[in-house]
């Protein structure tokens, strides 16, 4: 049972971890660009879908940590013989 | 997991049909797009009123962005890239309708579009370069070709991955999002979350799209 509780644990922890970066990341990323919008507000379009792209490659982390914490908890490959072995 | 009703998959099952709920609601945006496309162009006016008009809007939003990251060159795939930009906005958009199912939030339609682009860029590139081609894998520097290469194989086969991971997960997350707060709280909470969902929605048609425009783009160019 103790492996489902850890796997819990593993999704959580590696969701927060990769959200942390994501945010910073794309923290920065929206800084710079806010910055470049006030000093050059002609070149405002050019900049957001510039900064899009960025952010979504950047999000994209997260998506991932996303992914693979659902396939530890729904579709964890495990499973079948940890239950297996439970059952010995 | 807890799913809201679907009327396309309670419908087949009346049927004794087993379809994916994926394919039944990809076939459902197609029809709405074409009897959409259909209805727009079946009278077209030099001045354009109602539904032409809106159709019009869009499809020059999409062309101009399509010119401007390709080139005059790229418009000969517009029509690719068109398609997939109205097919994949309007599968995220139909999601927040209660008893629709968003067909981009499922794996394989993803990796299918991804694919496509994929082999797309790589088709255009050998038509654009012939055999020269292979130079846009080789890098600048002769003598360190074979490394380069490994890599920028690994970087292309990262491409599908990354187009239909994203997609994915941004879709699928927001529906798992939405569940969890209405088995929280069904009362007005994921309403914020819903108008999040638009936003998404919109964002990642238009990063699927230009990233795939991107990449014809880079097929097209020059070796460096």
């Amino acid at each position: 049972m103790e492996f489902f509780a850890w796997a819990m644990v593993a999704a959580g922890i590696g969701m927060g971890l990769g959200s942390l970066g994501t945010g910073i990341g794309q923290g920065l990323a929206i800084q710079k660009a806010v910055e470049g919008v006030a000093r050059n507000p002609g070149a405002s379009g050019k900049i957001l879908t510039t900064m899009m792209i960025g952010l979504a490659m950047i999000e994209s982390l997260a998506i991932y940590v996303f992914v693979v914490a659902m396939i530890i908890l729904f579709a964890n490959p495990f499973t079948e013989e940890v239950i297996k072995l439970l059952a010995k | 997991m807890i799913e809201p009703f679907l009327f396309l998959e309670w419908l087949t099952e009346q049927l004794h049909l087993h379809i994916g709920k994926h394919v039944l609601y990809t076939w459902l945006v197609m029809v709405v797009l074409l009897v959409v496309a259909l209805a727009a162009s079946k009278a077209i006016k030099l001045v354009p009123t109602g539904l032409q008009n809106l159709m019009e809007s869009v499809l020059s939003g999409i062309a101009d962005l399509a010119e401007e990251t390709m080139g005059p060159k790229g418009m000969a795939y517009f029509p690719l890239l068109a398609t997939l930009a109205l097919f994949i906005l309007v599968s995220n958009l139909i999601g927040l309708i209660p008893g629709f199912y968003p067909p981009t939030a499922n794996l394989n339609t993803n990796a299918a579009m991804a694919l496509t682009v994929f082999v797309m860029t790589h088709a255009i590139g050998i038509k654009e370069h012939g055999l020269s081609y292979l130079k846009h894998f080789m890098g600048p520097i002769l003598l360190l070709a074979p490394l380069i290469f490994v890599i920028e194989i690994i970087g292309h086969l990262a491409r599908p991955l990354s187009l239909s991971l994203r997609l994915f997960g941004n879709m699928y997350g927001h529906e798992i999002v939405l569940m969890i707060f209405i088995g929280l709280v069904p009362f007005l909470l994921p309403v914020p979350m819903m108008l999040m969902g638009v936003l998404v929605a919109f964002i990642q048609t238009f990063v699927f799209t230009l990233l795939a425009m991107i990449y014809i783009a880079g097929a097209m160019e020059e070796a460096h």
